[in-house]
């Protein structure tokens, strides 16, 4: 059976509607999808970088790569052109799909997009399950990747259609990139069920987002924590939004307060906000707060999704079972990963995991048996929605000469070096770099790198005085 | 024409770029500077600078350093 084979059961349904309010059936997207897939090479298995906007000929791309069994690899269309030449020789993708306006060979074009060869095709096999690369960190463009099966993908798709009730009369408008597993997750499980997606890059804060939201009639959209501060900013509660229906939120922790204020505006509109956690590594969703007890819960990441299952193991690996005891998340469901990638030869790798997802994450659960996430195990941080890997900042600077580490918290990315009156390269480099902008960036010059008796870096005091 | 100086520098401080690539024409979205980010952090900034509260309206209408200056005489800044 193809990947997503009931989209063929809905070929009348309108799948998406573009930016310039053109309409695609289900019909037509599964026969340009087939059309794609036919124009990669089937001697052999394929990978396919596919450069990503919110469009129809993302979508197709993406469908088709799966469709014909190949392996897709979503990255954002506009990534650094630094990290893209990087994931190209790291990974040495079959093909590139993406916006005509890059240039080379053209073997295959469909509306604005086009298909050429990859400058140097690994040797490499795929693992046959293997369907999917995503990065961790979303637009990062880190090079490690997640491998995912079209079964993780499935199974993710049907779990989220279930918890949200999703039906045909749904038209989600794309708030969040498709190479984001978050915006992914979006796209899979509306489609799973024959609904409207409404394809759009615009912003949020832009008139563009506003205009089609009411012209096409939106019934929901997505939004990591900085969305919704956005959000807040523009006086939402303020608008007149008839077709909403629901809210949800994801990729990262909420400020409670704001968590509470969309709670109760939902609750006092008859709408659904749904409070949701996940990662990457398990496709996208493991858990979701239900919407008639997001006030309660507000503070909460909430229940496993359907056929998934979390529980709390201590420092030793024993299950904790008691109520508000700190431990570390633990996942299992059909949508946990293969494993990750770093480089094309990882592609052969099979299933590492067995369904099974150490977080990273510390969370407590209370009498109700809700999830809290209280801490993290792992030396990330979230800037905006991604995820950001402290470790590998610093040993990007330590490759470009800097001696230098890295801190902070959420949305605040902190550099501390010991290299006099580099401070502004410092930061320059990482904006540009990672395309953060400059407030979401602090870097200071300390006079030594802290460390403990036994040599351990002390993070800590080192960034204390950053975070305020 | 102040005014028109004050908020070229705010522009130039919020996105980070150089104050003679803010001209009328500049757009959002039309340099990875000037992102939704960078826009909210420009606002803010607007805000504080002229001692004003924009509207919805004008934030997400404020999609050039033009609109700006027309948005901004609304609220009774002279350009």
């Amino acid at each position: 059976m193809s990947f997503f084979a009931e989209l063929e059961h809905f070929s009348a349904n309108t799948a998406a509607i573009d930016a310039h309010g053109t309409p695609y059936r289900y019909g037509e997207l599964v026969d340009a999808a087939d059309t794609f897939g036919r124009a990669l090479q089937t001697d052999r298995k394929s990978l396919v970088f596919i450069l990503c906007r919110n469009n129809i000929e993302t979508l197709a791309g993406y469908l088709g790569t799966l469709r014909a069994g190949h392996t897709g690899v979503l990255l954002a269309a506009n990534t650094d052109r630094g990290l893209m030449a990087n994931l190209l020789e790291l990974y040495r993708p079959d093909f590139i799909w993406g916006p005509s306006d890059r240039g080379g060979d053209a073997r295959f074009t469909w509306k604005g997009y086009a298909l050429s060869a990859g400058p140097s095709p690994r040797e490499e096999a795929i693992h046959p399950e293997l369907a999917l690369l995503l990065s961790t960190s979303g637009s990062t463009g880190s090079p490690k990747m997640v491998r995912l099966t079209a079964a993780n993908l499935e199974a993710n798709a049907q779990s989220i259609a279930e918890y949200l009730a999703l039906d045909e009369t749904e038209r989600p408008i794309t708030s969040l990139p498709m190479n984001y597993s978050y915006g992914l997750s979006v796209v899979n499980s509306h489609l799973k069920v024959g609904a409207t997606l409404l394809l759009t890059d615009a912003s949020i804060i832009t008139r563009p987002f506003w205009t089609a939201f009411n012209d096409l009639k939106a019934t929901s959209f997505a939004g990591v924590p900085y969305t919704y501060e956005m959000l807040r900013r523009i006086k939402f509660f303020t608008m007149d939004l008839p077709g909403l229906r629901t809210m949800t939120q994801a990729g990262g922790k909420l400020t409670p307060e704001f968590a509470r204020e969309f709670a109760e505006y939902a609750a006092a509109n008859q709408l659904r906000f749904f409070i949701m956690y996940g990662q990457t590594e398990a496709t996208a969703r493991i858990s979701y707060v239900p919407p008639e007890q997001a006030v309660e819960k507000h503070r909460s990441i909430g229940v496993a999704i359907p056929r998934g299952e979390l529980r709390l193991i201590d420092g030793d690996g024993n299950p904790i079972t008691q109520p508000g005891v700190d431990g570390e998340l633990v996942y299992t469901g059909p949508n946990v990963m293969l494993g990750y990638a770093q480089s094309s030869a990882d592609l052969v790798k099979g299933n590492e995991l067995n369904g099974e997802l150490h977080t990273g994450d510390i969370a407590r659960f209370d009498d109700d048996g809700f999830y809290y996430v209280t801490g993290r195990k792992k030396r990330f941080i979230k800037i905006f929605g991604n995820r950001v890997n402290l470790d590998e900042i610093e040993h990007y600077l330590k490759g470009r000469g800097y001696v230098s580490v890295c801190g902070g918290r959420d949305d605040l990315l902190c550099v501390a070096t010991t290299e006099p009156g580099k401070v502004d390269e410092i930061k320059k480099l990482v904006t540009a770099t990672y395309g953060f902008h400059h407030t979401a960036v602090r870097v200071a010059e300390v006079a030594e790198i802290l460390k403990s008796a036994s040599g351990k870096i002390q993070y800590e005091r080192i960034f204390e005085g950053m975070l305020d | 024409m102040e005014n028109t100086e004050k908020l070229r520098q705010v522009f130039a401080e919020s996105l980070e770029i150089d104050k003679n690539k803010v001209v009328d024409s500049l757009e959002y979205n039309s340099i990875p500077e000037w992102d939704s980010v960078a826009h909210m952090s420009l606002v803010a900034a607007i805000d504080s600078a002229f001692d004003i509260m924009l509207d919805t309206d004008d934030v997400i209408d404020m999609s050039s350093f033009g609109e700006a200056k027309k948005i901004l005489a609304k609220y009774d800044v002279e350009f």
